[in-house]
């Protein structure tokens, strides 16, 4: 990906957040998609998050595959630590980088080319795994770099650029993400920053796997009619399940909520995600009624997007593995290894 | 007993022909156990077909008071338990030697051979009579042939009854049964034979200081030992059981007992693309990690290979090779994977590759491994094979040198980022062509982005060709430091004068060692080079150069180390020759000394 430093000018205005640090020191370089891309607008909404989730972008692995969506970790959080995998492997990077270091914040982009087709089964374990990282996919239905084929989550009817129509089911990332035991599981628009930020926020704080697949419209190779994921058809057909606040540990509830109206989540380090609106036939803790709900909307021509499912009480892949509390790559070569009486005690039974 | 048995002290070879799945293995180890005990030298090899249970299997034990550890080629000692292969079996028995078959049923007149003795026991039969559980009456004949053999090899009872209440230390109801099968083995043949035969061992004092390990448990355990916490695999036959070492020695050696918690995690992954990409991710975030696989799985590593030699990321892949092509025979061995590791991966890509000889080199070797690939910051393939992972060898004892600390190569630690006014992660600050890295997440300055993309020397995405140039030249002036790092090869001189030479790798030493050895009590005198490492050291080329002949041993169809030879050396391949061994089986000396002995021929008469 092509990198363009952006010219740092800084006001002395802006906001700054608990570690001192304005939202550009979140930024990255400039991007080099197209003009209106939707992943520009999810580039935004993650440097909003993690600028306001005080988290000091050192600590923080952003990690992504091979595609347009692969490219956005070079457009955000230039003082984090990327790794841009090989196409379709970030998940099992990811799992890598977690299994040497659970303290680091772990951020997977990647797009429905990268995880539904030749990623799919990486994408698959990394959820079984129940892997502590935020996983973004960047959905728009189609493949950008090679101009234009249909990906595997395009839509049946829905007509390619140059006039092919797909004829092939989609593959929906939420749906598989929640039947193959994920924990977290959220779809948004790019369009819907008010609702993206919030979710990726929850998403990050998320002890375990997190989906938040976003559909992230393509202006160059999938923005026409007949395309059920441009623009225009997202934003008539999108639908909201829920308005999303987060509020961290130690934030108070600001606003006044009517009894009923406010369904609050409690997440492991104590922050909260509220969901307002909700509709009342919604449960967010029931995988079966959760997938009951995307279909009936979906069999309407819509999709839902908010927080669809979550479930805070399964252990990730640590804590499945009772592995210690200190990052591997901490703990010190001298309680690695066990030294030489050990050595020949343990060789007496090859004797 | 047949007039001409030869007497064959503690120099002869044991192959027991069985069905898998009756449980043998642990009638087969308890033999060769009970030799090492006594002092003498010991090899076993496991012919196992990849099935689960009926189909045949033979272990050939071969006991060796030279300690010459490979196969002789020869059977002195056949225990025919399958009637599947019988007529085969009977026909492999080395001439002047035993055949031992369960004369529970009666066998066919033809097939006999006038040349060899003949021992029926009837251990179905005694069983029967003395067990009642179908089970048990199937493990105890394997008990009883191991009594009988006692008898007829003239081996020590009480060890074998040491080793039997070691083996069942855990289940100690089961020993009076155990023991009770060897008794009514022993019992028969002393009735029936005149115990002991000529073929027999005798008690030495040559195994003091040495175990019997297989290689792959013994890679394992150099995994705790190199500090690996991360081990990431899918499994594979003849690699599996590193991964069982790895877990059993964590079990025990990096679980807190107070807590429960363990200083290691093990991921089970979908597959070796995932597998070498968790190692990856692992090592890049500062911990050591490894995969162990076979080559289906080199194949599937290739893409990632690739991307930690132009990344530059630490990562230790044990290939336990196994015959190819494609799924080939998984329970057979090879050496046919030397090239497709050492250029793994589409574009330029070359790789470091470590080849161990038997277990203690495993061990040793995978301590080494992980220091080369944080050192050089790259992928480092140990090659082993089937016969070295899966098979019990006898060998050194393992030692520790407790002043060990692990190379973790170039890191630039926050101390050290705190002093620099910037970071560049591909810089070659030091002309070896290692650049520094660092660990996420240890300070604000260390942050940069890995990529499989074109990168410039800063870390940077580019597309220039000057740029391109300056990074992959640098990769090569590493691997060329990577030469000067890796173990050199080990070199035997003859005590005679000569301009021949035998070059080798890996599981083949001991082969290539009793060939040279008994080549030169008919006057032909070789030197020998093992290859420990690629790239090659110096000396590679140098011993190479001192002569005239190189005769090049291995084990595959393609004479792959010679064509390494060829592209990595200047030595001028016509004047190397192949000794190529590649049916599955491991080679043993005497396909090495017919090839020589041929082409020393075709040399006279031309």
């Amino acid at each position: 990906m092509t990198f363009i430093g952006k010219p740092k000018i800084l006001h002395g205005g802006l906001e700054r957040n608990a570690l001192g640090l304005t939202v550009r020191d979140y930024e990255g370089g400039m991007s080099t998609l197209c003009a209106g891309c939707g992943h520009d607008s999810v580039t935004a909404a993650i440097v909003q998050a993690f600028f306001e989730l005080d988290i000091p972008p050192h600590r923080v692995a952003k990690m992504s595959g091979i595609g347009c969506s692969s490219k956005t970790p070079a457009y955000f959080l230039s003082a984090s630590h990327g790794f841009n995998s090989v196409h379709g492997r970030m998940p099992s990077v990811a799992t890598g980088a977690a299994a040497a270091n659970r303290d680091m914040y772990l951020l997977g982009v990647s797009g429905d080319g990268d995880s539904l087709s030749i990623g799919i089964g990486q994408f698959a374990h990394a959820v079984r795994r129940n892997l502590d990282m935020c996983y973004i996919i960047e959905n728009n239905g189609v493949y950008g770099l090679t101009k234009g084929q249909f990906s595997a989550s395009a839509d049946v009817g829905s007509k390619a650029k140059k006039g092919e129509v797909n004829q092939q089911p989609p593959i929906d990332a939420a749906q598989l993400a929640m039947t193959l035991g994920g924990t977290f599981v959220a779809r948004s628009f790019s369009g819907d920053k008010e609702q993206l930020v919030p979710l990726i926020k929850a998403a990050i704080k998320h002890e375990g796997f997190a989906l938040v697949d976003v559909l992230s419209p393509c202006v160059t190779f999938n923005d026409h009619e007949d395309s059920t994921k441009s623009y225009a058809y997202t934003r008539q057909f999108f639908h909201r399940a829920m308005h999303l606040d987060y509020v961290a540990p130690a934030e108070e509830i600001k606003a006044a909520y009517d009894e009923g109206e406010v369904m609050p989540v409690q997440l492991h380090d104590g922050s909260r995600i509220l969901l307002r609106k909700i509709s009342e036939d919604y449960n967010v803790n029931n995988r079966g009624a959760a997938i009951d709900y995307i279909r009936s909307h979906q069999r309407k021509g819509e999709v839902v997007t908010g927080l669809l499912y979550i479930d805070e009480s399964e252990p990730d892949m640590h804590g499945l593995n009772r592995t210690t509390l200190t990052p591997l790559s901490e703990v010190p070569h001298e309680r690695l290894c066990p030294g030489s009486q050990r050595l020949a005690e343990l060789q007496q039974r090859y004797r | 007993m047949s007039a001409s048995a030869k007497s064959r002290v503690n120099d002869f070879v044991i192959r027991v022909a069985n069905v898998n799945g009756t449980g043998s293995a642990s009638a087969n180890s308890l033999l060769m156990k009970t030799i090492f005990r006594m002092g003498v030298p010991v090899t076993g090899k496991n012919f196992f077909p990849s099935n689960i249970q009926g189909l045949p299997t033979w272990y050939e034990i071969r006991v060796t008071k030279d300690a010459y550890l490979a196969r002789s080629g020869d059977v002195d000692v056949m225990v025919a338990m399958n009637a599947q292969t019988y007529e085969k079996d009977l026909n492999r028995v080395t001439p002047g030697g035993v055949l031992i078959y369960d004369s529970t049923w009666p066998r066919d007149r033809m097939l006999s051979r006038s040349d060899i003795t003949i021992v029926g026991i009837p251990l179905a039969r005694i069983c029967n009579e003395h067990f009642s559980n179908a089970r048990a009456r199937i493990l105890m004949k394997n008990m009883a042939y191991v009594g009988a053999l006692a008898a007829l090899l003239d081996l020590d009872m009480e060890v074998i009854r040491t080793l039997v209440e070691e083996t069942f230390a855990a289940k100690a109801k089961l020993v009076p049964a155990n023991m009770e099968a060897i008794e009514l083995g022993a019992s028969f043949a002393r009735e029936h034979y005149d115990c002991p035969f000529a073929t027999r061992v005798e008690k030495l004092d040559k195994t003091a200081g040495h175990i019997m390990i297989d290689g792959n448990t013994a890679a394992g355990l150099g995994c705790v030992y190199a500090g690996a916490t991360v081990g990431a695999w899918y499994p594979i036959t003849p690699s599996t059981s590193v991964m069982d070492g790895f877990k059993t020695f964590c079990e025990r050696l990096r679980v807190n007992k107070e807590t429960g918690e363990r200083d290691y995690c093990i991921i089970q992954a979908e597959d070796e693309l995932a597998a070498i990409g968790i190692v990856l991710g692992a090592s890049w975030n500062g911990a050591r990690a490894f995969t162990p696989t076979s080559g289906p799985g080199i194949s599937l590593m290739s893409e990632f290979l690739g991307f930690g030699y132009f990344a530059e990321l630490p990562a230790v892949v044990f290939d336990v090779q196994r015959v190819g092509p494609s799924t080939g025979m998984p329970t057979r061995t090879q050496q046919a994977d030397i090239l497709t590791a050492a250029y793994a991966s589409h574009g330029d890509t070359r790789h470091v590759l470590l080849f161990p000889s038997e277990p203690n080199e495993c061990f040793e070797l995978a301590v080494k491994a992980f220091d080369l690939a944080d050192r050089l910051q790259t992928p480092v393939i140990v090659l082993l094979d089937l016969d070295i992972g899966m098979n019990d060898w006898m060998c050194k004892e393992f030692t520790w040198d407790d002043t060990y600390r692990s190379d973790r190569g170039k890191v630039l630690d926050a101390k050290a980022l705190e002093s620099v006014e910037n970071f560049y992660r591909y810089l070659d600050s030091d002309g070896d062509g290692i650049p520094y890295r660092t660990y996420p997440g240890v300070h604000p300055k260390g942050a940069y982005f890995v990529r499989g993309s074109g990168h410039d020397k800063y870390g940077k995405y580019t597309e220039e060709s000057s740029d391109y140039r300056e990074v992959v030249d640098r990769l090569n002036r590493k691997f060329a430091t990577a030469g000067e790092l890796v173990p050199k090869p080990i070199i035997q001189r003859s005590k005679h004068h000569t301009d021949m030479a035998i070059v080798a790798v890996g599981s083949t030493d001991y082969a290539v060692r009793e060939a040279i050895d008994r080549l030169a009590s008919n006057g032909v005198h070789l030197n020998y080079m093992r290859i420990k490492a690629f790239p090659f050291s110096a000396e590679v080329s140098t011993f190479l150069h001192e002569h005239e002949r190189v005769f090049v041993a291995e084990q595959n169809r393609d004479a792959q180390l010679k064509s390494l030879l060829t592209l990595e050396t200047d030595y001028p391949k016509e004047r190397m020759q192949s000794i190529l061994h590649y049916g599955g089986l491991p080679m043993h000396c005497r396909s090495v000394i017919e090839a020589i002995q041929q082409s020393a021929a075709q040399g006279e008469a031309a």
